[in-house]
């Protein structure tokens, strides 16, 4: 089938890469832009590995067509790191409460957990476990996954406190 | 127990940055691509014999390069499970060959009948949907009961009976002699006792790795190399070499980081038919990437099992003896074979073997059409336990005892020998389990919870239970166990570590850093671990199953270590020949021994390197055969609230105590026991493939239908500990990796029967067994 170009913004740079329109995103976005953290686990929607932000708003690409994506923004973990290379605050939560085993559906809940702590909103604990309950992980019973998601909303908060000055509740 | 510098920190896993970035690669992000796809045609029936298969029309499909059929693969066949190999003078030991690349003789459905390998997925599937397969059908037996009493087909050729082993061990009627019995069916039915008879059964549970399974393959140099996603790659360049009959030293397996084995990984399940598919199109890399609807056919999963369990008790909580009869259905193939269900009625044996007179564990393993299965975590031994628990369970119930109290009164104990093993190897040389048992009461609040919960009524009820555990660490004494470890100090002062025991998730590639420092005398900071295996040049071992690297892995490492320290101060000793007396080296510097510095470790790592008299780039490497066992012990405690017109059981809260040992890392160990936890949760509630008896069709392929617990169905896991110094582990460590998966399920069953007294048999205990079970009872 012939190509096709997409133009869209992945992980804040302009891109433009050949597609099959029969093609997933999550295909494009591993096959063709080396964005390997984008994990294959089921491909049809079940287990949440692919996910990413397109303008935002957490997506399993396993189910969205590559066509969908133009002029949409989208962001992986890839994307997180600061220009120095310096961990996001999410990706540091994820460290430091030791939420990571074989690490292959961590990619894919960091960028929910993105998702949540730019939201702006607090939640409990309850609440952030049915946000995140379309990713399953086999390695680690999602305690320290938990704790990294608090955590996380907690790092968040305090840079964002000490960007406007005040504490953020 | 004396406190050790590396051994023992929490230290951040060695793997953490690479993982959150997306730095760390699996095999399927390694792939070169586009490059040559390869897909499956899986039978449409059951059992019997392809007739022929028709692939005219599919190779017309445009990207197709070639088509590869059951009839066009050599004809031998090869063992796949993941044990050692033996020696000529062992071959006794050796795992029997029943697989075949792809196989006309179809024993299961979805059986590998031909391949494709086109330009990419959407030609490969065009392509098997016009691939015509003529079968001659025979009856799809899947009750293992009713094989036994032989198939006019076989499923494997030479077993008439379709039984792949039987074996029996029970109390010497000599020794029963002595104490008036002539059997142990005289102990069971002794009228002084009170006396149980039950039945249980357990399912198929899959592991569920969130990276499938996938490979792909290509030629160099004149070698095959297999990129792959597996937690044996020195066993499977073995088995690729007997599948494609070349020399063993012409395959090169590489393994990446992999996304999650629990067992599945530990067979070796298409690598050779990708292999061989590579061979075949010139050595073009080929992928072969299994669907997750595939997996669950196409790769094993635990073995079903059913049990008849008998048990006489006395009135002091003293049972006088137990017996088991096992069953375990293997499916069309013997993957794991017997060892898997000898764990079960072992493990059975060793949790209460303390006060009884006489035991008889008897088991067998049944081809059937089924699903083949393999391992999984734990091996044989959740599906034991369970076994094991719903019978003490109910006999706590039934006599009215505090069900903690009766366990631990029967329970094994320090200096425990298994009289049905060789050697004395599987003894309890350390065993805290008195001390777990107290922690995880405390913890649940056991003695007021039980009060509280007393004399309910209504739809929905509360109930705590508790089950206990055992297991043992490594294969030793049953089969070989063997790891090297290679350590090499860089220029700088710090150090390599190449190891051929694999990371899957677990934390392995920490602990042996750890290990190494320790063993070293330097920081775990120092040691560079290299965590990709590649068959050329890392050291053998057998890989990573039955919670055998830290004790077999770790040995090798300590070795090393020690090893490479000696060296290192025997080269400065001389290179420094005024320094006086014995060296040594801390701080990452050598002193006397009067406290003096001599040098620092980089400046003798220079010299090591770099001086052009006396240079020897220092190096250390060692294997450890190693022919001990150690037995790791705990509990589980769980409270939960049942809804009994739902059939809904929520686990409030739950907790595992372990003596697993020294913990080498302790927030790693933790990691492990919460991972184990909600599995077991899982197994217990509702994880089950289903098959259809009369096609042995899987009928819930799919993530939707055979779920796993999310982050909505698992409460906050509490994970403790009681360290034991057990003088065969390396640092004093046991089993840890599968011990968790153990008990969970059985404390829940215990529970749902201190919630509403009512006795479940049949694991997982879904919603719909626990609504039939309720109604039956009258409770609704």
């Amino acid at each position: 089938m012939d190509m096709r170009i997409l133009k869209c913004t992945v992980n804040g740079k302009e891109v433009q890469v050949g597609y099959d329109p029969r093609e997933s995103l999550l295909d494009t976005l591993r096959n063709r832009l080396h964005l390997t953290s984008v994990k294959r686990g089921c491909e049809v929607g079940e287990c949440g590995a692919c996910t990413v932000l397109i303008d935002g708003v957490t997506t399993d690409t396993c189910l969205y067509l590559t066509d969908w994506a133009q002029g949409k923004e989208i962001l992986t973990v890839e994307g997180l790191q600061g220009p120095d290379g310096a961990l996001d605050p999410v990706q540091q939560a994820f460290v430091d409460e030791f939420a990571v085993q074989c690490g292959f559906c961590i990619p894919g809940l960091i960028m929910s957990t993105v998702e949540i702590v730019r939201s702006g909103k607090t939640y409990d604990r309850d609440e952030l476990r049915k946000l995140l309950s379309g990713h399953l992980c086999r390695c680690t019973g999602y305690q320290d996954v938990m704790n990294a998601v608090e955590r996380a909303v907690e790092y968040c908060h305090e840079r964002l406190g000490e960007e406007e000055g005040q504490p953020v509740r | 127990m004396e406190k050790l510098k590396e051994v023992g920190r929490p230290v951040a896993r060695v793997d953490a940055y690479d993982k959150v970035t997306g730095r760390a690669m699996y095999t399927d992000d390694l792939c070169p691509k586009p490059c040559l796809e390869a897909r499956i045609l899986h039978s449409t029936i059951g059992n019997g014999v392809v007739k022929s298969i028709d692939v005219s029309e599919a190779e017309k499909v445009p990207g197709v390069v070639g088509i590869f059929t059951c009839f066009d693969t050599p004809e031998w066949a090869y063992p796949v499970a993941g044990h050692p190999w033996y020696a000529e003078s062992k071959k006794e030991k050796r795992d029997v060959g029943d697989r075949r690349l792809l196989d006309p003789r179809v024993r299961i459905y979805g059986d590998n009948i031909a391949a494709v390998v086109a330009e990419d997925t959407v030609s490969c599937d065009r392509a098997l949907a016009k691939i015509k397969v003529e079968y001659e059908e025979y009856p799809v037996v899947y009750d293992p009961i009713e094989s036994m009493r032989g198939t006019e087909h076989p499923v494997q050729e030479g077993k008439p009976d379709n039984v792949v082993a039987h074996t029996l061990a029970k109390t010497d009627d000599e020794k029963l002699a002595t104490m008036g019995y002539s059997c142990v069916e005289d102990v069971l039915t002794d009228p002084r006792y009170h006396h149980y008879k039950l039945h249980m059964e357990t399912g198929e549970q899959s592991q569920v790795h969130i990276e499938t399974c996938t490979s792909y393959c290509y030629e160099e140099n004149g070698k095959i190399v297999c990129v792959s996603s597996t937690q044996i790659p020195h066993i499977c360049r073995r088995v690729i070499g007997q599948a494609l009959g070349i020399p063993w030293g012409d395959v090169r397996v590489i393994k990446p980081y992999i996304g999650g084995g629990f067992g599945t990984k530990q067979d070796i399940h298409y690598e050779p038919l990708n292999a061989w598919l590579c061979k075949q199109v010139g050595g073009r890399p080929v992928r072969l990437e299994l669907s997750r609807e595939e997996l669950f056919f196409g790769t094993s999963g635990r073995q079903p099992k059913s049990f008849d369990v008998e048990a006489s008790v006395d009135d002091d909580m003293n049972l006088r003896a137990r017996s088991i009869k096992a069953w375990s259905n293997t499916g069309g193939y013997i993957h794991h074979g017997h060892a898997l269900v000898l764990n079960s009625v072992n493990s059975f044996r060793w949790l209460y073997h303390r006060q009884e007179d006489a035991i008889r564990c008897e088991a067998w393993t049944v081809h059937t059409n089924g699903p083949h299965t393999g391992a999984m975590r734990a091996y044989g031994v959740p599906e034991g336990n369970w076994a094991a628990e719903c019978l003490m369970g109910d006999i706590a119930h039934d006599m009215g005892w505090d069900g903690v109290e009766f366990r631990l009164r029967n329970a094994i104990y320090q200096g425990y020998v298994d009289e049905f093993s060789p050697g004395n190897y599987i003894s309890a040389r350390t065993c805290g389990l008195p001390e777990c048992v107290e922690k995880g009461k405390a913890y649940i609040e056991w003695d007021k919870k039980k009060a509280e919960y007393a004399n309910q009524t209504g739809p929905v009820r509360h109930g705590v239970g508790v089950a206990f555990f055992v297991y043992k660490t490594a294969v030793a004494p049953f089969a070989l166990e063997t790891a090297t470890a290679a350590i090499t100090l860089n220029q700088d002062g710090s150090f390599q570590l190449q190891m051929g025991a694999t990371e899957i998730g677990q934390g392995a590639d920490t602990v042996f850093s750890q290990m190494a420092a320790e063993a070293i005398g330097v920081d775990t900071e120092d040691i560079h671990i290299v965590s990709f295996q590649d068959t050329d040049v890392t050291p053998y071992d057998a890989g990573a199953y039955a919670s055998r690297q830290t004790y077999v892995s770790g040995t090798a490492v300590k070795k090393a270590g020690e090893k490479l320290r000696a060296k290192i101060i025997e080269f400065a000793a001389g290179l420094y020949p005024a320094a006086q007396g014995d060296l040594t080296l801390r701080d990452h510097a050598i002193y006397d021994t009067v406290g003096n510095r001599v040098c620092g470790l980089g400046d003798l790592a220079l010299e090591a390197y770099y001086n052009t008299e006396h240079n020897d780039q220092l190096h250390a490497r060692a294997t450890a055969n190693v022919h001990t066992n150690a037995i790791a012990c705990g509990c589980t405690f769980a409270d939960v609230t049942v809804d009994m017109p739902l059939g809904l059981v929520t686990v409030n809260k739950i907790i595992n105590v372990q003596d697993s040992g020294r913990l080498i890392n302790p927030k790693l160990v933790e990691q492990q026991v919460h991972g184990g936890m909600a599995q077991s949760i899982g197994f217990g509630l509702y994880e089950e493939v289903q098959v259809d008896p009369k096609t042995g069709r899987v009928l819930n392929p799919t993530l939707l239908d055979y779920k796993i617990p999310t982050t909505m169905d698992v409460p906050d896991l509490e994970a403790q500990f009681v360290e034991t110094d057990d003088p065969t582990g390396p640092y004093g460590n046991k089993a840890v990796g599968e011990t968790p998966i153990i008990s969970p399920a059985g404390a829940i069953r215990d529970a749902i029967l201190d919630a509403t007294g009512v006795k479940f048999y049949q694991e997982p205990m879904t919603p719909q067994r626990l609504f039939e079970g309720f109604k039956k009872e009258g409770l609704i």
